[in-house]
């Protein structure tokens, strides 16, 4: 009853053609977005934002680059740690070498270093496929780690190749209290959302998904491979940077290489698998997932413990949460291979019969 | 001269052993199609299975004498691990039949995350220690034809010959008997084997068992090298080059590419190592596996990839 295009007309390209074409789905969306920019900074505490809200926003991002790449393009990476690792770094040499540098400018400058390595580690992508490639894009991870540890040039000559950042603003406002850091870390998600979602469905996004469905298909009907599956790399590993930036910048304030091992790689490949592959909403939904569950999970251990009498010390616990988190894991993928994005979408179609199934 | 004989021979024998660990890879590949992240949380689990009923069969039983508690304990964790076989394949595998590689993939990362969880949860977390009893010291080969002869490492000497044996002994497995032949069938095709009758879930089992055996052997050999921790499990992202440079799909392959990596690797950490400040082994087996895929990117002796529309 409630959600339903019936007798919403299109009568020009222009509505045929926007983002959201149901009416329902534009009022909720504007509805999140205003809960989100207004009412959780009002009713938010400090822990919220910290543990859960700005850890979420950011990875949501990373998900975001990489289910570009790995769900619309089918280039399967599992470096996305050095991309991140590379966006935060460099943004930092920006920050630090150049005096007076506007942040903001700094992290999209870090974004377009992080694009460079990444257009050079798709390279390889052109003549390997499938799995050969996603163990040859550990190449980038190992390579990125050991650069950024053993290379003094990039740490500032940091001993440990650990560096910080203080003292954010943008345009005169301080980012520092964990709200003004929400918000800051949610605008950059809700920009790059809106352009990505953009770009999927535009031409460029059509030949990223001509390429993953059959690229030798797509080759004869005039796509060019090297143009897409190099643009797929570039825009994935530009939000992939912007997104380490923030992760090092807004997030962490000071890390080492080891922010951004390959566990991180892994962690944002899960989300977009978990979320659901080639679907924009679905790396929320991932992001949200990971980011959350090892924290409930965390919680929830030593309480119900306690109701059977057990002491779990914190090793312990860390063992057994890293088990239910693989077993969960094996659980999603065998009951939603597709991701959480396909419940979402039946769920919709659900929705729109409802409540008249048949 | 003597100096980079050393060196070649540390490599090939480091490269014997990620070998081990490699053909843990391919005999699942071939056989399931299933690129099995968990390789190293096997091993990991494996190992761990191992140290600990090695302490802990003279606590129950009373028995003594080394061989036969390590002989027992190797039993012991070789049942664990076809138990873990069993458990995979029926609670993973048999439901994602038909899912697509990455999502295979992903279900043995997943794998990975219990199997670590798991072995560190009954068999506790600190290092532990597997006394089979290799010999620990280096002896000096040719010393007549070089100045002072090249120092060789006994226990490594000892850990590639049991490597080339389990080669040897796997290959003739896949050769001569009728389970072997029946794995191979299920590798080249599994309709048609499935077709003339032969049960894909049983193999299945005996593949992922004979990956774990395998996995114990490499746990025991790195685990009596470096002690049985948690970083045993990342012997596998050491073996991932040596299964891409190999061929996802070839025996063979693994070896020679376990070879490869492990000369080429010791080489570069000590005659180029020095001009980038050190440490470059790790990314430089990627690089030079990634090298080898750029001229031949189904692995050196992987199946052709053929690609049809």
């Amino acid at each position: 009853m409630l959600y339903r295009e019936n007798g919403q007309f299109k009568t020009s390209y222009a509505s045929d053609q926007q983002i959201f074409p149901i009416l329902q789905d534009r009022v909720t969306i504007g509805l999140l977005l205003l809960i989100a920019f207004f009412l959780v900074p009002l009713v938010g505490t400090e822990y919220l934002f910290r543990a859960i809200l700005i850890p979420f926003l950011i990875l949501s991002l990373a998900a975001l680059g990489l289910n570009i790449l790995v769900g619309y393009c089918g280039q399967i990476s599992l470096g996305t740690g050095a991309f991140m690792a590379v966006g935060a770094y460099a943004a930092y040499n920006f920050q630090v070498r150049i005096d007076g540098m506007p942040v903001l400018l700094s992290m999209l400058l870090g974004g377009v270093c992080a694009t460079a390595v990444g257009v050079v580690f798709g390279i390889p992508s052109l003549r390997i496929k499938g799995l050969y490639l996603a163990v040859a894009t550990l190449a980038a991870q190992f390579f990125v780690d050991w650069a950024f540890l053993r290379i003094k040039w990039f740490t500032n000559d940091s001993a440990s190749g650990s560096v910080s950042v203080a003292n954010l603003s943008v345009l005169g406002l301080p980012i520092e209290s964990p709200m003004a850091k929400y918000l800051f870390c949610l605008s950059f998600l809700t920009v790059f959302s809106l352009l990505a979602k953009n770009l999927v469905r535009s031409h460029i996004g059509r030949e990223w998904m001509a390429i993953r469905d059959m690229d030798v298909a797509a080759a004869v009907i005039g796509i060019r491979p090297v143009h897409a599956k190099l643009t797929a790399f570039a825009v994935s590993s530009f939000i992939v940077g912007v997104s380490g930036a923030l992760w090092g910048f807004v997030y962490l304030g000071s890390w080492e290489p080891a922010a951004f091992s390959i566990d991180r790689s892994f962690q944002l490949l899960f989300m977009v698998i978990i979320g659901g592959l080639g679907s924009i909403m679905g790396s929320f939904f991932g992001a949200a997932f990971i980011v959350l569950m090892p924290i409930l999970l965390d919680q929830l251990l030593p309480a119900v413990g306690a109701l059977v009498g057990l002491q779990f010390d914190t090793a312990l616990v860390s063992h057994v949460v890293s088990m239910i988190f693989g077993a969960l894991i094996v659980f999603f993928l065998i009951v939603e291979p597709h991701g959480l994005a396909r419940l979402w979408s039946v769920g919709k179609e659900k929705m729109r019969l409802w409540p008249f199934p048949h | 001269m003597a100096f980079f004989l050393e060196t070649t021979i540390g490599g090939l024998m480091s490269g014997m052993l990620y070998s081990l660990v490699a053909l843990g890879f391919v005999l699942i590949f071939k056989a399931s199609g299933v690129f099995n992240f968990a390789q190293g949380a096997m091993v990991l689990f494996a190992a761990l299975a191992m140290a600990r009923f090695a302490t802990w069969i003279p606590q129950w039983t009373g028995l003594s004498g080394k061989l036969l508690i390590n002989v027992l304990a190797f039993g012991v964790a070789m049942l664990v691990m076809v138990v873990v076989a069993w458990v995979i394949e029926r609670l993973v595998l048999s439901k994602l039949v038909n899912q697509e590689g990455i999502t295979l993939l992903m279900a043995t990362l997943g794998i990975t995350y219990f199997l670590d969880g798991f072995g560190q949860t009954i068999f506790g977390s600190d290092i532990y220690k597997i006394d089979v009893g290799l010999p620990k010291d280096p002896v000096f080969l040719l010393e007549k034809a070089f100045e002072g002869g090249i120092l060789v490492n006994q226990e490594d000497l000892a850990a590639a010959a049991i490597a080339a044996a389990l080669v040897a002994l796997l290959a003739a497995f896949f050769q001569y008997t009728s389970t072997g032949r029946a794995l191979r069938a299920v590798a080249d095709d599994h309709q048609a084997a499935q077709s003339i009758g032969i049960p894909l879930s049983r193999i299945w089992v005996i593949v992922w068992s004979v990956a774990g055996f395998v996995a114990l052997v490499a746990g025991v050999i790195w685990g009596s090298k470096l002690g049985v921790q948690f970083s045993l499990s990342l012997v596998a992202l050491k073996a991932l080059p040596v299964v891409i440079l190999g061929g996802l799909t070839s025996v063979p392959g693994a070896i020679i590419g376990g070879l490869i990596i492990g000369v080429g690797e010791k080489l570069s950490e000590v005659f180029i190592g020095p001009y980038f400040g050190g440490g470059i082994e790790i990314w430089f087996a990627y690089v030079l596996a990634l090298v080898f895929l750029l001229v031949r990117p189904q692995g050196l002796f992987g199946e052709k990839i053929i690609d049809r529309v």
